[in-house]
């Protein structure tokens, strides 16, 4: 008895002296990284003529809410306002995220559940496009949306995105961890496929299915090579792309706008990966089974 | 309330043959529990009954009606599983109501149901409770709930005590008993648990690598084990096997290093000198000389009684006596089998010897 007490006052000891070398480390990633956002942060809130002469400050000017207003309303420079930008950017995220999450969801569905020919023929041309990332298939790709005329369309700069293996592997993996006797459970119950997808499996892994929605909502916002390429028009640039075109001449650039649109393109991603991680992380820690 | 017939019923796994033609009729009522090693297709068998695999030959028909080719769904069976396989994400009482809303059942008839079953089993207290905050008795009475609720023709049991302690495995098996008396639904229990087994069943179908080795009563099956495997299975601790040769025109058994055992109740076929084995049960050795010798070598007192291990001779089997009482302070045990309850078996085939025709059956009940 006394022997357990002992062992549980070492560790409370041991929590009691910090890992100095370890929280120095954490310490200076911190600030790797912040550093750059603070420093986007401030800039948005300076004059730009004293950004483009060298003289960024490090603390916050007095301009902030003004540069905000203007770029989200006006744009800047004669780029398209970072609203539409904005808006762009978030239809082409949760298009690409949802309609990533249903395909692989279907695939995954029947590569799991269902016995038919050609199966793993199947689940292998699935896993090969892994290896085939629209950066690599770019110019086919081009040149299909070309012929089917989506070129500058919402259509054009989503779909080729949408298709690829990633999340059929996880769903593969999540719906292969399912009990058989789940499954056959729901069948003795009367449950076709469809209801078993809908009422049994998507419930199940709904965890999964959050921490992926979030994956593939900030991996649709950062896309670049393609927009670029499919959307000549300036209606359909997405806030990643806009940003660039903001900076035009060096010494015309406005310093301030661009600085306050990066801050803006950041929020919507931080804000789903804030507000679906409390979801997801609650899902998995409380454990079903 | 329901018939069920097996006709021929076969299933072979690409080339493994996993059953080998099961014929079975099940009168309305009737729990058959069905009792193997570990691979001896048993579980294959109710999976076929269920629907959740198809025989490779054969036919099943419940209540008349030939159910072999329909799906799980429309086979009016529900199955109780081994993990319960409740739905993890939704509460008893949807756990329960999941097969009614399929059927299309109305809200206030399945609200009915599922209050009346689970009152039934006592848990209506747990109704909006997920499974994870059940303990593990509470979760197997849900999963007995969702068939009961269902009130299906035929029951299945796949093992369902299994994944419970030892005390609440002795407590529900007796209240499966008395639930499937009350509800007087056709029943197939599979387990391995010879215990369950006795308790539970009207009826025992012993499989033995996927073929029957023995329909009867429990009783039955225990005191008239039909070969040597049921004799090996049933009962514990397990029956003694004796190698032996038939004498006297058969009217007795000279066990190999050990005594000239007549039999009571018949001569037994085949001239003498033919090779049996002797089964005699270890409470069927009694205290007392004209029998083995046994030096013996583990003593395991169970308190009201006492379980020796020993031999006749180093080299021997090992022979296992059942003696009420303390243990015994000899390191020499005599014993002698008690003749009225022999069982003889042909050393070639395995197959229980009855006495031949014409001779009174074993023992008048």
């Amino acid at each position: 008895m006394s022997a357990t007490a002992l062992t549980a006052d070492d560790i409370v000891v041991a929590r009691e002296r910090p890992d100095w070398l370890a929280h120095g480390i954490l310490s200076l990633g911190v600030l790797l990284f912040a550093f750059p956002l603070w420093l986007a942060l401030a800039g948005s809130t300076q004059d730009s003529d004293a950004i483009r002469r060298g003289d960024l400050s490090l603390l916050p000017g007095p301009d902030g809410v003004a540069t905000y207003a203007h770029v989200l309303v006006h744009g800047s420079m004669g780029a398209a306002p970072v609203w539409h930008m904005l808006l762009i950017s978030a239809g082409m995220a949760l298009v690409i995220a949802a309609g990533k999450i249903v395909v692989s969801l279907l695939s995954a569905f029947a590569v799991v559940f269902f016995r038919f020919p050609f199966r793993r023929t199947a689940f292998w041309a699935i896993f090969i496009t892994l290896m085939l990332p629209v950066e690599v298939r770019i110019i086919p790709t081009y040149a299909v949306m070309a012929r089917f005329g989506l070129i500058n369309t919402f259509t054009g700069l989503t779909v080729p995105l949408i298709a690829s293996a990633t999340a059929t592997l996880l769903f593969r993996q999540v719906f292969a961890a399912i009990p058989d006797e789940l499954v056959e459970a729901a069948r003795m119950d009367g449950a076709g496929p469809l209801r078993f997808l809908r009422d049994i499996l998507l419930p199940v892994s709904a965890a999964n299915l959050a921490a992926l929605f979030v994956i593939l909502f900030v991996y649709g916002w950062n896309q670049y090579l393609w927009p670029l390429l499919v959307a000549t028009n300036p209606r359909l640039d997405p806030v990643v792309i806009g940003i660039v075109q903001m900076i035009g001449v060096e010494a015309e650039t406005d310093w301030a706008g661009v600085m306050a649109a990066s801050v803006l393109a950041l929020l919507p991603p931080v804000l789903v990966v804030v507000l679906m991680q409390r979801w997801f992380v609650a899902g998995l820690t409380e454990g079903e089974k | 309330m329901a018939t069920l017939e097996l006709h021929g019923l076969r299933k072979s796994f690409g080339a493994t043959a996993v059953l080998h033609g099961i014929d079975l009729a099940m009168p309305s009522g009737e729990m058959l529990v069905i009792v193997g090693a570990s691979g001896c297709g048993k579980s294959t068998l109710l999976r076929l009954v269920a629907g959740l695999e198809r025989p490779s030959a054969g036919r099943i028909v419940l209540d008349g009606r030939d159910i072999t080719s329909l799906d799980p769904a429309q086979r009016d069976i529900a199955m109780v599983f081994q993990n319960y396989a409740l739905y993890p994400h939704m509460t008893v009482f949807d756990n329960m109501a999941y097969g009614l809303r399929i059927r299309g059942l109305s809200r206030d008839e399945i609200r009915r149901r599922v209050e009346q079953t689970g009152a039934l089993l006592g848990i209506d207290a747990l109704l909006a409770r997920k499974p994870r905050q059940l303990s593990g008795g509470q979760r197997q009475r849900v999963a007995m709930g969702r068939a009961i609720v269902r009130e299906p023709a035929l029951f299945l049991f796949d093992e369902p005590l299994s994944n419970l302690d030892a005390k609440l495995r002795v407590q529900m098996r007796a209240e499966i008993r008395r639930l499937q008396r009350r509800l007087g639904v056709t029943s197939l229990y599979v387990t391995h648990d010879q215990t369950e087994a006795m308790t539970l069943g009207d009826r025992l179908l012993v499989m033995n690598q996927g073929r029957p080795a023995q329909l009867a009563t429990p009783m039955e099956v225990f005191e008239r084990p039909a070969d040597l495997f049921v004799a090996g299975f049933i009962g514990a601790p397990a029956m003694n096997l004796l190698p032996a040769r038939l004498a006297r025109n058969g009217g007795a058994a000279a066990i190999e290093d050990g005594p000239l055992m007549a039999f009571p109740d018949g001569r037994r076929p085949g001239p003498d000198g033919r090779r049996l084995i002797v089964g005699i049960r270890p409470e069927h050795l009694l205290a007392g000389a004209g029998g083995f010798d046994l030096i013996v070598e583990l003593v395991e007192p169970l308190g009201s009684e006492t379980l020796v291990h020993g031999r006749t001779a180093p080299e021997r089997d090992l022979i296992v006596v059942k003696l009420p009482g303390p243990p015994p302070a000899d390191t020499i045990l005599s014993v002698r089998p008690d003749p009225a309850h022999l069982h003889v078996f042909d050393a070639d085939t395995g197959q229980r010897l009855d006495p031949s025709s014409g001779q009174p059956a074993l023992r008048p009940p």
